[in-house]
């Protein structure tokens, strides 16, 4: 199924946002993250179910003012 | 005191903008900061940066005040709040909720709604908002115990926009917590701040644009504390007519051998 991360669209086997993060590379990173808008925690992760068209945003800490 | 923190220095610096990450740590020690700003950003599966960021963050052993920069609606802000909880590991928020992209001015509509909500999932909400006394009350009713009025659009270096509307607003609020943020660009005007009354002054880019950042950290540090201290040694009210500062009484009579 197609999801979208941080925009661009990847092409993932169906499954839990914790699976997905690990399959494009944010496995043990320093990320946060929410699902069509809506934070999801980290310990919420694998409990989630991705559906076909999702937008997740995964953002880590940045300099700021 | 911030929400119960005891801190001793009252300037609060932001990480953005500096020529370099050393530059940076030097600039916070020459500052003196016991809290620094930070925020988040998307980060790509290649990106290392935000990990970086982040060891380099927990190496300075210092508070960080995440904030919601960027941020146009209250579920924006909301969302980014908890991302930045869970990140960061701390209950505080620099809420911004932007209404203008040109002035960056807040939002104060949707920081109040925002804040209520942040408040009740167990934040402690430090809101960046116009000196508006009105707003000021409602961000207090949302359980703000802090509040952050603007000198001056954020990055403007204008210095304090609206003396008389932070004079005043120290004056209905003389409890609580309130610091300048935004808009300074040179030691005087965190000074003049810190004269008012204010309890801090929160700034970024005056320092890190200036020449030297580091220089320039040290020169705020100097400000906040001469202006703090000048607060409370009660300074003078202006006057419109001259007071000789000499006493006149046994002046020696010259007048009458003039010419």
């Amino acid at each position: 199924m197609r999801i979208f991360l941080n925009d661009d669209a990847h092409e993932i086997d169906p499954g839990t946002l914790a699976k997905a993060l690990e399959a494009l590379g944010f496995g043990g990173r320093k990320i946060a993250t929410a699902v069509n808008g809506r934070f999801v925690a980290a310990a919420a992760r694998p409990a989630t179910p991705l559906a076909d068209g999702d937008r997740i945003e995964v953002v880590a800490p940045m300099q700021g003012g | 005191m911030l929400y119960g923190v005891e801190l001793s220095s009252r300037l609060l610096l932001g990480t953005a903008r500096y020529p370099s990450p050393a530059v940076l740590e030097r600039a916070i020690k020459a500052s003196g900061a016991q809290i620094v700003t930070v925020s988040l950003r998307r980060e790509g599966g290649a990106s290392r940066a935000g990990q970086s960021f982040w060891s380099f963050v927990q190496s300075l052993g210092l508070r960080v005040l995440p904030n919601t920069a960027g941020c146009h609606s209250v579920q924006e802000a909301v969302t980014t709040a908890h991302m930045a909880r869970e990140l960061f590991d701390t209950k505080w928020i620099k809420l911004e909720v932007i209404g203008d992209a040109d002035t960056l001015q807040p939002d104060v509509f949707g920081l109040v709604e925002a804040a209520g909500i942040l408040t009740q999932d167990g934040f402690e909400v430090f809101p960046y908002t116009t000196e508006d006394l009105v707003v000021a009350d409602r961000l207090l009713e949302a359980g703000c115990r802090v509040l952050m009025p603007w000198g001056a659009p954020i990055g403007s270096a204008r210095g304090l926009n609206n003396v008389y509307g932070l004079r005043s607003l120290r004056a209905h609020f003389p409890d609580i917590p309130l610091i300048v943020d935004a808009g300074l660009g040179v030691p005087s005007h965190a000074a003049a701040a810190m004269e008012l009354g204010y309890d801090a002054v929160l700034l970024n880019t005056a320092v890190a644009e200036a020449g030297d950042p580091v220089a320039m950290a040290r020169a705020f540090a100097l400000a906040v504390e001469a202006g703090r201290t000048a607060f409370l040694a009660q300074p003078l009210e202006p006057r419109d007519m001259a007071q000789p500062s000499t006493p006149v009484i046994g002046k020696a009579a010259l007048e009458r051998f003039s010419n």
